[in-house]
């Protein structure tokens, strides 16, 4: 199931009407809750477009009160997990790839982003091998271990932990023995 | 009996520690008459300082204006009197406020108390600011946007962190001085806990040491990203002015207490650690950011 939340529409529903920044600890707290409210109507496998494309500025107090806080309650490893949520971020812009970047860093975490224009990119903290396998699966759209060993140049042996890993991370799915770019299930 | 405090005739982040250090020296219960008469420029520190002097007094205190027309003209289209009207007994001719559209001014003074004024702040500041910054500075998008984003940064350290409001102000003008050049600053001012006072709060490690003090406070929240909060994810505002700074080769500087803090671009000579100033509360940031030029 994909759901689709405009950020700016959130922030115009639960700050202000005449905002379109995303700015200050209050107002990116305001905006998440109104993004769990949202998705604790939801159960199951779910992939969540959060779309930026009416968002002007983010600053990093706020990136780090939406885009990492939610990611450490949707992500964690702990049992309070709401449900099996994954997130896209989807018409990022470069201003704000910096507090993103920076805020998901700080807690080691991290997110597939949709640029505007462009292709899918991992943002945050991931390792080489991580960022490899990631691309050759958005390259893929879906495949099995092996084919998307090949494509990323690797053993399967040495791809096949590193498709775990980022899985435990939400930034790809599982389907039996196939894995799945979130990029590719987002695409209509 | 009336405590003269005389204003130096230049009223810049540097200057004005000899107006925090008269201060000093009066009670705050003292009453006290700033004397403005003889000064001629005022940078945005200058300004939002002398705001949170009025705040830090018990006792209303008393502000003779520049004798200079055109500095006490630059100081009405800069905001100053509309706010040191509440706070100040003024003497002297304060000509009337109107709009400004003065393109030096990015950023009149402006409160800063709840996060709803950071938003104001940071809209205000992307009208004015994108063309001023990219043909005056020759700064491009990415600067500019950076720049509102410093901003609101520097702003929310007074909502977050200072118990009291406090003031922004923007402006623009060339650095002849040191640099020779056009440059932005922002000056965030506040008389409320300090630094030392916030991380005390938190009861952090550091605040616990025997050698802890105002300078030590500073290192940790400008240097280390220390906050009071235990949440891994808070500090992360100076650390974004950091980069920024650092990015377009600007210079930072925090005082606080009875210490000041800068990180020091090659372009300076100021030191990065000054201990030992004249107490005074809250704190003062300066954030400048150079004109651009081809190298």
């Amino acid at each position: 199931m994909i759901t689709h939340i405009d950020l700016g529409a959130m922030l115009r529903r639960t700050v202000c009407e005449l905002y379109s920044d995303l700015v200050t600890r209050p107002t990116g707290a305001a905006v998440r809750t109104g993004i769990e409210q949202q998705l604790a109507e939801l159960a199951g496998r779910t992939l969540t477009v959060i779309d930026f494309s009416r968002v002007g500025l983010l600053d990093f107090s706020c990136a780090d009160e939406i885009v990492a806080k939610l990611l450490v309650r949707c992500q964690g490893w702990g049992g309070d997990r709401p449900h099996d949520a994954y997130f896209l971020l989807a018409g990022i812009r470069d201003l704000h790839i910096e507090p993103i970047e920076a805020v998901l860093e700080r807690r080691a975490l991290a997110v597939v982003a949709q640029p505007a224009a462009g292709h899918p990119d991992l943002l945050g903290s991931a390792d080489g091998a991580e960022r490899v396998v990631w691309a050759a699966l958005d390259q893929l759209g879906r495949g099995t271990g092996p084919e998307i060993a090949l494509v990323a140049g690797m053993a399967p042996a040495d791809a096949e932990p590193t498709l775990e890993s980022l899985c435990d991370r939400r930034v790809i799915m599982r389907d039996a023995a196939e894995y799945i770019a979130l990029g590719a299930v987002a695409r209509p | 009996m009336t405590t003269v405090i005389n204003l130096p005739p230049s009223l810049d982040d540097k200057q004005f520690e000899s107006v925090f250090a008269q201060l000093a020296k009066a009670q705050a219960d003292a009453r006290v008459l700033l004397d403005a008469r003889h000064t001629r420029w005022a940078s945005p520190l200058g300004l939002t300082a002398l705001l949170t002097v009025a705040q830090s007094r018990h006792v209303k205190p008393a502000l003779a204006v520049p004798d200079a027309d055109d500095t006490v003209s630059y100081w009405a289209r800069a905001g100053f009197f509309r706010h040191a009207d509440a706070l100040y007994e003024l003497h002297g001719h304060v000509p009337r406020a109107r709009a400004t559209g003065d393109s030096d001014v990015l950023l009149e003074i402006t409160p800063v108390v709840r996060s709803d004024d950071v938003h104001e702040v940071v809209s205000r500041i992307q009208e004015r600011s994108q063309a001023i910054l990219s043909k005056e500075l020759n700064l491009d998008v990415r600067a500019t946007m950076g720049f509102a984003m410093t901003l609101s940064e520097a702003c929310q350290n007074i909502v977050e962190h200072a118990g009291r409001g406090g003031w922004v102000a923007v402006q623009t003008y060339t650095w002849k001085q040191r640099l020779g050049r056009r440059v932005v600053v922002i000056a965030v001012c506040d008389a409320g806990i300090g630094f030392r006072q916030s991380l005390e709060s938190g009861n952090t490690a550091r605040a616990r040491s025997d050698r802890w003090d105002d300078g030590m406070a500073l290192e940790e929240a400008v240097i280390r990203g220390v906050t009071r909060f235990r949440d891994p994810g808070r500090g992360q505002g100076l650390a974004g002015i950091r980069r920024y700074i650092g990015r377009w080769d600007g210079k930072l500087s925090v005082r606080s207490g009875t210490a000041r803090i800068s990180i020091v671009p090659s372009w300076d000579d100021d030191v990065p650690l000054e201990e030992g100033l004249p107490q005074f509360p809250g704190a003062q940031m300066q954030i400048t950011i150079p004109e651009r030029v081809e190298k």
